[in-house]
């Protein structure tokens, strides 16, 4: 066996997941975020208590740091007497889940559209990216906010609210994804062996356009979590008694001036370190599948 | 250039036809009659009739969109269904306390996010860079509406040195020019109400800066340290510049070009904030407007907020880009 073949040959994901291991601050970042879900997927074994077991008995108490605090009820109770520790374990699913399935939504019609755009050109192009404009004309919150309260209330109707705004971001990106490798050698050395549009389409333009898509959907799900909280806080989103961040959040509000802060504060924290996290994380994707891309800021 | 100008004028047309046609089938789409809706769920039948004729309800969709993009255009979206008010006058009667918000926030975030970018490029990978980097990551992951809560509670609640909410202590007089009360009372030379609308402000612009804070710093940093690479700059330190004059002096200027697209972009995310923090802080603006619209399914204000703004964002952006091509000569749009 010769010098060279003792090279071990990478494919590209081996090659980045290297990276990625390299990168101490994505590690910290998917550290935190596997902890997290796992703790909210498995709220039924880690939560002390039931996310809807009230008694007014033992209500607005609060947690370890004080001598007031009721033993078994870690972070203290709200003000129906449950205890706050179980609701946020129960309230990550809704808040996370509502951040994934809006960005499934973004991802499956932005791509699409932003590869209908990118690969055909054109009319379709000029079409699709004047759907893009418009709805890149609201704000984002606010369209969300439109979406969800027009539709009515409820989690499904602010998951479709916030898929519907992230989709033109995802379209864009895709699109800018496929322009780049569609003018590569080996997509018109697949033109010249006459292969069909779909095995062109789905054997090497989505597989070589997945990197930006990682990295934006990750940052994008960071972004979507905290928008997802925000229509809960704001009333449009989950309705009570659900245990969702935001929700929990703006029902503590009124309960801050008695000096129960905890109630308001541990949701919050909740919030901010599940962004954190997606955030550490996408940008050490960055750095890794995106080089080009190294030291930007997230725009 | 000029035909660029046209091009992107000549699209915001049918950018601001597609916005409108959307606000109005998404507000038509919603559920309930808006006859029944004008008139509570005890009306005749006659009246509800009545109405329906009275407002077209009975037309094609599509005639009813022209009718309400004649008069949308005319500045007319009709009256508010909850205070039966007219839409256009509640919303510039709001239009000064949510702009005085935002361009305190937009200071306080520009001025403060600049300075930390420069720190951070200039002394990269120092303790301070480290500081930067790591407030920033936490104030784009931060949820706006919880940091308003706490600052609350922390310096209104615990502390007792700002007001839980509002714009001006009850009971304090002061004369209405523009509606900004803080320029209003400079302007009529009041010192006490300065103090106080200040006092009411502080707190609010902080929470609505923090992301747009860490946004320009992060964009800044990065931009300085592509610019302190470049050969002019290489050029300039070894002509004997001092680092100070080379930084201050020669760097700053391009490294902040790109930073103008970033203060025009986040004009929306103020307009998304200010919905957020005028809710907890109870300021009577334009975000707790449609928020409290949304949620009371007040549609002649969601459609005609909605499409006013949106048509407000689209300008801003264009804005944002024809700047762009003013002060970096370099950038040819096609």
């Amino acid at each position: 066996m010769t010098e060279d073949t003792k090279f071990k040959r990478r494919t590209r994901t081996q090659d980045t997941i290297r990276q990625l291991k390299k990168n101490k601050t994505a590690m910290v970042g998917l550290a935190m975020l596997l902890a997290i879900f796992i703790l909210c997927i498995g709220a039924p074994i880690f939560a002390p208590h039931g996310p809807y077991d009230a008694d007014l008995d033992r209500g607005s108490k609060p947690g370890f740091w004080s001598d007031d605090c009721i033993p078994g009820y870690y972070l203290g109770t709200d003000y129906l007497g449950r205890d706050l520790l179980s609701r946020i374990l129960y309230g990550g699913r809704v808040t996370l889940s509502v951040g994934f399935v809006a960005l499934g939504f973004a991802l499956i019609v932005g791509t699409s559209m932003g590869m209908s755009a990118g690969y055909f050109g054109g009319k379709i192009d000029s079409i699709l990216m004047r759907i893009v404009d418009i709805l890149f004309a609201y704000p984002a919150l606010l369209l969300a906010l439109v979406i969800a309260g027009t539709l009515g209330r409820g989690i499904d109707k602010a998951m479709l609210a916030i898929g519907v705004v992230y989709t033109p971001q995802m379209a864009r990106v895709m699109r800018g994804a496929v322009l780049i490798i569609k003018e590569t050698e080996y997509i018109e050395a697949e033109h010249a062996i006459g292969s069909s549009t779909s095995r062109i389409i789905f054997k090497h333009v989505l597989p070589n356009s997945l990197a930006p898509i990682i990295v934006y959907s990750t940052l994008m799900l960071a972004t979507a979590i905290l928008d997802a909280a925000a229509l809960g806080f704001l009333g449009v989103g989950a309705q009570s008694p659900s245990p969702e961040w935001g929700l929990s959040l703006s029902i503590a509000r009124k309960y801050l001036v008695t000096g129960a802060w905890w109630a308001a504060t541990f949701p919050g924290v909740a919030i901010l370190l599940s962004v954190i996290s997606l955030n550490l994380l996408g940008d050490g994707l960055r750095d890794a599948l995106d080089p080009r891309l190294k030291g930007g800021a997230k725009l | 250039m000029k035909e660029y100008i046209l091009k992107r004028l000549a699209m915001l047309v049918i950018v601001l036809l597609g916005v409108s046609l959307i606000t109005f089938v998404l507000v038509r789409a919603a559920p309930g009659d808006p006859a029944v809706n004008l008139l509570g769920q005890h009306a005749t039948a006659e009246k509800i009739e009545e109405i329906r004729e009275k407002y077209h309800l009975n037309d094609p969709i599509y005639v009813q969109y022209y009718i309400w993009l004649k008069m949308a255009v005319k500045g007319d979206f009709g009256r508010s269904i909850e205070s039966r008010e007219f839409v256009t006058r509640e919303i510039m009667e709001r239009v000064p306390m949510t702009l005085e918000l935002s361009l305190i926030a937009m200071i306080i975030a520009s001025v403060i996010g600049i300075i930390a970018g420069i720190i951070s490029a200039v002394h990269q990978y120092s303790a301070a860079d480290y500081g930067v980097m790591i407030g920033a990551l936490f104030g784009i992951s931060m949820p706006v509406f919880w940091l308003g809560l706490m600052l609350m509670f922390i310096f209104s609640v615990k502390l007792g040195i700002t007001p839980v909410g509002g714009r001006l202590t009850a009971g304090m007089e002061l004369e209405r020019i523009t509606g900004m009360y803080i320029l209003d009372s400079i302007l009529t030379l009041n010192g006490t109400a300065l103090v106080d609308s200040i006092k009411h402000l502080i707190l609010p612009s902080v929470a609505l800066a923090t992301i747009p804070m860490a946004t320009i710093a992060r964009m800044t940093r990065s931009s300085m340290l592509e610019v302190l690479r470049q050969d002019y700059i290489r050029t300039e330190r070894a002509k004997g510049l001092s680092e100070r004059a080379v930084v201050y002096k020669h760097a700053i200027k391009n490294a902040l070009i790109p930073i103008v697209t970033v203060i025009g972009m986040n004009i929306g995310l103020l307009m998304g904030g200010a919905v957020l923090t005028e809710t907890i802080f109870s300021l009577p603006g334009l975000g707790k407007y449609i928020a409290d619209a949304i949620l009371a399914y007040d549609y002649p204000v969601v459609q005609g907020f909605t499409l006013i703004f949106a048509t407000v964002f689209v300008l801003v952006n264009l804005a944002t880009d024809i700047l762009y091509l003013y002060i970096d000569p370099r950038i040819k749009y096609k």
